[in-house]
């Protein structure tokens, strides 16, 4: 069998999906972090596999899809790094992390 | 600046230094008299005035070696409008300058009288204060170059004056009399007004608007035939300029407030209504004495007015019993002495007894003042006598002032009365009936003051045990004014003996340049030698003729006759006339005061007989003519009559108009006032409750639940994507 662009498409979906149901279902933000983070990667893990298969042209030349991986492993990494400290903030100001109960904003 | 005048930069010095005490004593004086006594107020009262003095005898002698006789300062422009400049400026000419001396010098001796007098009074700060700010303004008056300064000091002492009668406010009756002198003034004030108002149109006319004396002088000729109201502008002028020295210098018919200002203390008494603030009329005719030439009729009136009061006054001084009401009617009568000099244009010799007056007038009351002190304030001659022998020293000067007010020779009264009274009978505006009033109330004068003396100091002292077991001399803080100023009745009038009796007349040539029209044409003429030869050919009192009727001054005609209307009339030629009168004037004196003697002195029943006799004529005299019942009756009674008709009309048609105009407003604001609520309030809370509506459905959609969010976004996406396939 030939492991073709429609089977990394299909991971790559598998994966998004598993982040909305995580993000859905969670309540502990660390975990819709961690759903946010499964998204970000089945983008990236696309346009690997559109950049490994697509065809080369001008606007899409050698390895701009991996190089577009990588940023997004960075920026990942950045978000998760911000997000990290808000939570950590969230919890010195109310002991909790429940996504639920952060509310203020809310009138 | 007037040409040739002096600039004198000290001028302004002379009226702020009395202002400075004045404020020093009004705003620190109750402090000070609280910690240090009464020391210190006095220092600074009497100091600033001394101080004042003697700026104002350098100023004099400055004067002196100056020519013309004119030192000027002005401090500021106070007012252009349009061609008029009004400067606040200072002006010393020979008339000012007499003016200045009189103030100065009578009134630092009547402050120092006031250490003594006031002594014992809780509010011997705030006298000071005002006896200060009096003399600033009465030096503001008759120091300022032009119309409006004197009109500051010609309020600036209407408002001390009135502060001072009601001193002791505390006494209705002596509030009532300061709230009188200063209404009565008032009237005098509007006509004053009225006629620098006139003067000024009338100038403007001729585009020479001013209100400078000195360029009045040259200006007035220009108003000679003019009109205002069909009226001739000078005349009217003039006449009102007179009501309003009427109300100041207490003649017919608003001296009314005079007697009734001697509710005030008896220094008060002494310096503002008896020395300084109601000779200002005077100083004013004297000041506008060019004008005055233009219009005899307006001097007729003058002299008219001045003689008869004169004589009026001194028939109510006749049997009045307040030793300070007598020499009340006594000022009254003196003053008219003055106006009747002035109306007949003898303007040198009515400052003139503005000057002697000020001394022996002075000197009698304070006089009467340490009487007053040492009775314990009994002011009921009927109550003293026999005084001489506890108080020499105030019997010997209130004889000597006596003398003089008589009009003896050689005291200072002969000298000014008779001048006037020569005046009176030969100068071109005089004549007999003038002299004869003039006369007669000398005659009144001489025997009324006799009476004073008789009553007051002779005979057997009338007084109760207790008080006539105080009775002291006053102390010297007291007495030495007194001396100073019964030194001055006798010597003060030297400086006018007339050329009859062999003197120069000093004062009249040194006066001469300060009146009639301009100053350029007086000095050319005065003291020409061709002229003194021409003098004797014709007769003294029509030599100045021609001036006195306005025209041809200057001219050929008249040499030697440079200065006011009448003030060289005796140059050399002595009419045996002036011989004649005067002896008259001195045998009625003498009897006067003879008949005064025998009355109340030899044979003190007759008095009371008399008076029984002449029921009548002696209750009118008492009750002054009911004067004051008529005022009351027509003036007083009509004004009321008046503000109440006024406050009915006030109620009834401006109330209505007012209250019919607010009810149209309340009715048209209750109509907008529904449209108010119900149109705009509608629309604006419609939209508020819209856009409330709106977004509480709106908010809905904003659980604060994140997972509803993210199902939101990917539903969303989802549906995107799922259209974007079909479309």
């Amino acid at each position: 069998m030939m492991v073709g662009v429609q089977h990394y498409l299909f991971v790559s979906a598998v994966l998004a999906s598993l982040g909305v149901i995580a993000m859905v279902s969670r309540r502990n933000a660390v975990s819709i972090l961690m759903g946010i983070e499964l998204i970000l990667n089945a983008a990236a893990l696309n346009f690997v596999a559109f950049g490994r298969y697509g065809p080369e042209t001008a606007a899409t030349p050698w390895l701009s899809g991996q190089i577009f991986g990588i940023f997004i492993i960075v920026l990942a990494a950045a978000e998760a790094a911000i997000a990290l400290a808000i939570i950590i903030a969230i919890y010195h100001a109310r002991a909790s992390i429940n996504a639920d109960e952060l509310q203020e904003l809310r009138q | 600046m007037t040409p040739g005048a002096h600039a004198a930069a000290w001028l302004w010095l002379i009226p702020a230094l009395p202002l400075l005490g004045a404020l020093l004593n009004g705003f620190f004086g109750k402090s000070m008299q609280q910690r240090w006594g009464t020391r210190p107020i006095s220092l600074i009262g009497c100091g600033v005035l001394a101080a004042a003095f003697a700026l104002s005898v350098y100023s004099f002698a400055r004067l002196l070696g100056s020519d013309p006789r004119i030192l000027e300062q002005s401090v500021w422009s106070w007012m252009v409008v349009g061609d008029l400049q009004v400067d606040f400026g200072f002006r010393v000419d020979p008339l000012s300058a007499v003016m200045i001396l009189v103030v100065t010098g009578v009134g630092t001796l009547i402050h120092i009288y006031s250490t003594g007098y006031m002594h014992a009074d809780a509010g011997y700060y705030r006298y000071f204060a005002y006896l200060n700010l009096f003399v600033w303004a009465m030096l503001t008056l008759v120091l300022g170059s032009n119309l409006m300064m004197m009109f500051i000091g010609w309020e600036g002492v209407g408002l001390c004056s009135y502060l001072l009668i009601g001193f002791w406010f505390t006494d209705v009756q002596k509030a009532v009399a300061g709230m009188k002198a200063f209404l009565v003034n008032r009237v005098g004030d509007l006509a004053f007004v009225v006629g620098a108002f006139a003067l000024f149109w009338g100038l403007q006319r001729h585009d020479a608007a001013t209100f400078d004396f000195e360029a009045l002088r040259s200006a007035a000729p220009l108003l000679m035939h003019d009109t205002i109201f069909g009226f001739h502008l000078p005349t009217f002028v003039g006449i009102c300029f007179f009501i309003g020295a009427t109300g100041k210098s207490a003649q017919i018919p608003l001296y009314v407030w005079l007697p009734d200002a001697m509710a005030g203390p008896t220094p008060v008494s002494a310096l503002i209504h008896a020395a300084t603030m109601v000779t200002a009329g005077v100083y004013m005719i004297g000041r506008t004495s060019a004008l005055y030439e233009l219009a005899p009729g307006a001097l007729t009136v003058v002299a008219a007015v001045g003689g008869a009061t004169a004589l009026f006054a001194a028939t109510i001084g006749l049997v009045q019993t307040d030793i300070k009401k007598v020499l009340a009617y006594s000022t009254v009568s003196q003053l008219g002495y003055m106006f009747l000099g002035m109306g007949v244009a003898a303007f040198a010799g009515g400052i003139f007894h503005l000057m002697t007056h000020a001394f022996f007038k002075a000197c009698l009351f304070l006089g009467s003042g340490s009487v007053i002190h040492a009775m314990h304030h009994e002011q009921d001659i009927r109550k003293m006598g026999g005084l001489r022998k506890y108080m020499p020293v105030t019997y010997r000067t209130f004889l000597v002032s006596t003398i003089a007010i008589a009009g003896l020779p050689p005291l200072a009264g002969f000298f000014s009365k008779d001048e006037i009274l020569w005046k009176a009978w030969s100068s071109p505006l005089g004549n007999p009936v003038l002299w004869a009033l003039g006369a007669a109330g000398a005659g009144l004068t001489a025997f009324y003051m006799s009476r004073l003396v008789f009553l007051t100091f002779w005979g057997e002292c009338r007084a109760d045990e207790h008080t006539k077991h105080h009775i002291h001399e006053s102390p010297r803080s007291m007495t030495m004014p007194l001396v100073v100023l019964a030194v001055l009745a006798v010597i003060g009038g030297w400086v006018g003996i007339p050329a009859a009796l062999g003197g120069r007349n000093h004062i009249e040539h040194f006066l001469a340049p300060s009146f009639g029209l301009e100053q350029s044409a007086a000095d050319a003429h005065t003291g020409a030698p061709a002229g003194a030869g021409h003098a004797t050919e014709t007769a003294p009192g029509h030599a100045s003729d021609t001036r006195g009727g306005g025209a041809g001054h200057g001219s050929a005609e008249t040499p030697g006759h440079g200065g006011a209307v009448g003030t060289h009339a005796t140059g050399h030629g002595h009419d045996p006339m002036e011989y004649v009168l005067m002896a008259v004037s001195v045998a009625i004196a003498l009897l006067s005061i003879g008949l005064a003697h025998h009355l109340y002195v030899r044979r003190p029943e007759l008095p009371e007989r008399l008076a029984t006799r002449f029921r009548g004529a002696y209750r009118t005299l008492l009750n002054k003519y009911w004067v004051d019942e008529l005022y009351q009756a027509t003036v007083v009674r009509g004004t009321h009559a008046v503000s109440r008709f006024l406050a009915a009309f006030d109620a009834r048609v401006v109330d209505g108009i007012v209250n019919g105009a607010a009810a149209v407003t309340r009715f048209t604001s209750s109509l907008g006032g529904v449209v108010d609520r119900y149109i705009v309030d509608g629309a604006v809370n419609g939209i508020a409750w819209s856009f409330r509506t709106l977004g509480g459905q709106a908010r809905r959609l904003q659980t604060g639940v994140v997972q509803s969010y993210v199902l939101v976004v990917f539903v969303g996406v989802a549906a995107i994507i799922v259209l974007s396939r079909f479309l």
